[in-house]
C-alpha cells in the first residue's frame, strides 16, 4: 500500500514538473515509474517516443549540426537537420529555442566566439527560413568554453563544432 | 593590500653622492638587447635588522629582491654560503675584494626596521668591479602586509639601474582561474603579484568569465562573463570588487574589450545577426560608434599606447590576419604577411612592437613584429599557446599554454621577448588570460 502511494505521489510530481520544465522529463524518465501509468497508445508523455517532448526533438530529430574547420555553412546533413527541425518547431509552437554555437579548440578565444556566432546564426538563418519566427529564437555562441568531446583529435573536434539547438519554455497550460 | 608609500626618498642616505669611479673595468650594465648568454653574478646579503621585529622580515625581503632578479633570467645569484664578508653594518664601507674574488658582480645590501605595522626599508647596489656604489642608496616606507610590494620596489630599482630598463615587479596580474576537466571546466577571474602572490578571487564559478583587462591605472577590470545566459562586457573595480555590465543591446554578444590609455573608452567587439564587428563605448555614458563594417570577423582590438590608432585581426582576407586603423575606424592597413593564420595582437607599452598569437601546421606560437610588419620573431611554439600580455617595461610577455588532450589544462608563462626565459607562472589552480598591470605607485 505504500509503496503504491509513493508511486502515485512520484508521478504526480513529474507531471508538475514536465508543465514547467519538459527537459527534466527527458529520455531516463520512460522507465520504472512510466510503466505504472496507463499509456495512450504506448506514448509516455515527455519521453522520448512521445513527438512533442524535448527528447524526442534532441533524439529524434536531432538537436544539433555539425560543421567543418572554420566553416559556418550549413552541410547537406544539417540543412536535413534543420528541416527537421523546423517541422518539428512550427508543430509545437510553444516552446522557444536558443542556439548555441560552438567551436573546437584549435583557434584563438576571441576568433572562435565569433565563429560560434557564425554558426549559430547559420543554423537560426535556415531556420527562420522555413518559417520558424524569429521572435522565438536566440542565438549565443560559447567559443571553444564548452566542448562535450575533449580528446585533442579531429574525431573529437568533429562533434564540437556543433551548433546546438537548445529548447525553453513549452507546455505552458 | 592597502599599502601606502610614506616616502621614496632619493639620494637621502649618501651625504655626498659618488661619482663612478674611474677603472680598467667598464661600470656595470646589461644591455638587454645584445642577446645576453650569461646571467649576471650578483649577491644579497640577507638585509640587516635594525629593529627586534625585523629579523624575519630582513630575510624574507632579501629572498624575494633575489627571486625578482633571477626569474628575470638575467642575473645568477651567488649563494650565501660561498660569501667571505658579511655585511654586518648597512653604512660600513664594503670589502670590495670579498665580493670580487666570489665574482659577484653586483651587491645589494639593505637593513629594514619593523615598527609596529609599519616597515622601512633601505637599500644600496654596488659595482664590485668598479668598485663603485651604483646610484644612491633608496628607502621605502609601507605596511607590514605589504612587505613583498617593497621587495619588489628595491628589485625594480637593482634591475633599472643595471640593465637601464623600467621594473616591473612591483605590478599585479588578472587572469581566469581554471578548476575541472574540459568538459566541466570553472573560471573565476582572480587577481595576484605578478609572481604569483597574494591571490584574490574576484568572481565565483558560477559563469563563465573571459579575458579580463586592466584599466591603465590598475584600479579596474573589464571582463565577458555569461551571468546573463550571454556573453557581455562588466566593468569591476578591484578594490570594491564591485561590478557592473555595460550597454548593450538585446539579442548581441560583446567580448573581447580593452581599455584605452585614458581609461574612458573601451574598445571591444560586438556580434549581431551572426557578424562581428569592433565598437568603442564611452564607459560613462554609453555612447558607443562602430569602427567597423564588413560580413569578416573583426575582433581583438587593442589601443596604441598614444591612443590614436588601434591594432585588431580579421578574416576579411580569408584567413585571420592583423590590421592596424584609427582610433575612429575608417581604412585598416594589414600588418601580418606571414605563414599562417595571426589573432590576438597587443600593442606593446613602448608602442614600437605587436605582440600575437599564430597559429601554423597545427602548432601555436607567441611571436612580436614591429607595426609595420616586419622583424616577425616566434618566441614559443606549442600545442596550443594564446593571449600575450605585456609586463609594464615591454621586456617581457605572459601567456596561457594549454595541453593537450583529455586530460589537458591552462597554464600561465611567461618568456622574455628574445624569446628566452620561458617559464611557467605559479598559481594555486590553473591558468589563462592574463592580463598585466600598469607599474604601481
Amino acid at each position: 500500500m505504500n509503496r503504491i502511494l509513493t508511486s502515485t505521489i512520484l508521478i504526480a510530481a513529474l507531471a508538475v514538473s514536465a508543465c514547467t520544465d519538459p527537459s527534466r522529463f527527458g529520455a531516463g524518465g520512460a522507465d520504472g515509474v512510466g510503466t505504472n501509468v496507463p499509456q495512450n497508445g504506448g506514448i509516455v508523455p515527455g519521453s522520448a517516443n512521445d513527438p512533442s517532448s524535448t527528447a524526442y526533438f534532441q533524439q529524434a530529430v536531432g538537436d544539433r549540426v555539425l560543421f567543418e574547420v572554420d566553416q559556418s555553412t550549413l552541410t547537406a546533413t544539417g540543412r536535413a537537420t534543420l528541416d527537421g527541425q523546423a517541422a518539428w518547431l512550427l508543430s509545437n509552437s510553444d516552446y522557444q529555442a536558443v542556439i548555441e554555437g560552438h567551436a573546437d579548440e584549435q583557434g584563438t578565444r576571441d576568433y572562435n566566439l565569433a565563429l560560434g556566432a557564425r554558426r549559430a546564426n547559420s543554423a537560426q538563418e535556415y531556420l527562420a527560413s522555413k518559417g520558424v519566427p524569429s521572435s522565438r529564437m536566440r542565438v549565443v555562441s560559447y567559443g571553444k568554453e564548452r566542448p562535450i568531446e575533449i580528446c585533442s583529435e579531429e574525431a573529437c573536434y568533429a562533434k564540437n563544432r556543433r551548433a546546438v539547438t537548445v529548447l525553453a519554455g513549452g507546455l505552458t497550460s | 593590500m592597502n599599502i601606502r608609500f610614506l616616502s621614496i626618498c632619493l639620494a637621502l642616505l649618501c651625504a655626498v653622492a659618488l661619482p663612478y669611479q674611474a677603472q680598467a673595468q667598464d661600470p656595470l650594465k646589461i644591455t638587454i638587447d645584445e642577446g645576453i648568454i650569461e646571467p649576471l653574478p650578483f649577491a644579497v646579503p640577507t638585509f640587516q635588522p635594525e629593529s627586534a621585529e625585523a629579523g624575519q622580515m630582513a630575510s624574507d625581503l632579501a629572498r624575494v629582491v633575489a627571486e625578482d632578479l633571477i626569474g628575470t633570467g638575467l642575473f645568477r645569484e651567488i649563494p650565501a654560503s660561498a660569501f667571505i664578508s658579511t655585511v654586518s653594518d648597512f653604512n660600513a664601507s664594503v670589502q670590495y675584494a670579498d665580493w670580487k674574488a666570489i665574482n659577484a658582480q653586483a651587491l645589494v645590501t639593505g637593513a629594514v626596521n619593523v615598527q609596529g605595522n609599519s616597515v622601512n626599508v633601505k637599500f644600496r647596489v654596488y659595482d664590485v668591479f668598479s668598485g663603485a656604489e651604483m646610484g644612491n642608496g633608496l628607502q621605502f616606507s609601507g605596511t607590514v602586509d605589504g612587505w613583498r610590494r617593497m621587495a619588489h620596489k628595491v628589485a625594480d630599482e637593482v634591475y633599472s639601474r643595471i640593465t637601464g630598463e623600467g621594473g616591473y615587479f612591483d605590478s599585479r596580474v588578472v587572469y581566469v582561474s581554471e578548476t575541472g576537466p574540459k568538459d566541466d571546466r570553472k573560471k573565476r577571474l582572480a587577481v595576484m603579484d605578478y609572481d604569483g602572490a597574494n591571490v584574490q578571487f574576484l568572481t565565483d564559478s558560477g559563469s563563465i568569465v573571459l579575458a579580463p583587462r586592466f584599466s591603465p591605472s590598475g584600479d579596474r577590470v573589464l571582463y565577458t562573463s555569461y551571468e546573463s545566459g550571454f556573453p557581455r562586457i562588466y566593468v569591476l573595480d578591484i578594490g570594491s570588487v564591485s561590478r557592473r555590465v555595460l550597454e548593450s543591446a538585446d539579442g548581441t554578444m560583446s567580448f573581447a574589450p580593452r581599455f584605452s590609455p585614458s581609461g574612458q573608452t573601451v574598445v571591444f567587439s560586438l556580434t549581431t545577426g551572426g557578424n562581428t564587428d569592433i565598437y568603442t563605448m564611452d564607459i560613462a555614458s554609453g555612447a558607443s560608434v562602430r569602427l567597423t563594417n564588413t560580413p569578416a570577423i573583426e575582433t581583438a582590438p587593442s589601443f596604441s599606447p598614444d591612443g590614436n590608432r588601434i591594432v585588431f585581426e580579421s578574416d576579411r582576407s580569408g584567413t585571420q590576419q592583423l590590421y592596424v586603423m584609427s582610433a575612429t575606424g575608417g581604412e585598416a592597413k594589414r600588418i601580418s604577411f606571414g605563414e599562417g593564420r595571426y589573432g590576438t595582437p597587443v600593442w606593446s607599452p613602448r608602442g614600437d612592437l605587436v605582440a600575437f598569437t599564430k597559429q601554423n601546421k597545427g602548432r601555436f606560437h607567441i611571436g612580436v613584429m614591429r607595426l609595420d610588419g616586419s622583424e616577425e620573431r616566434l618566441l614559443t611554439a606549442s600545442f596550443l599557446d594564446e593571449g600575450p600580455t605585456w609586463s609594464p617595461n615591454g621586456r617581457v610577455i605572459m601567456f596561457t599554454r594549454e595541453t593537450q588532450g583529455a586530460g589537458g589544462s591552462s597554464t600561465l608563462y611567461s618568456v622574455d621577448i628574445s624569446g628566452r626565459n620561458l617559464r611557467p607562472v605559479r598559481t594555486p589552480d590553473g591558468g589563462s588570460d592574463p592580463s598585466w598591470s600598469p607599474l604601481q605607485k
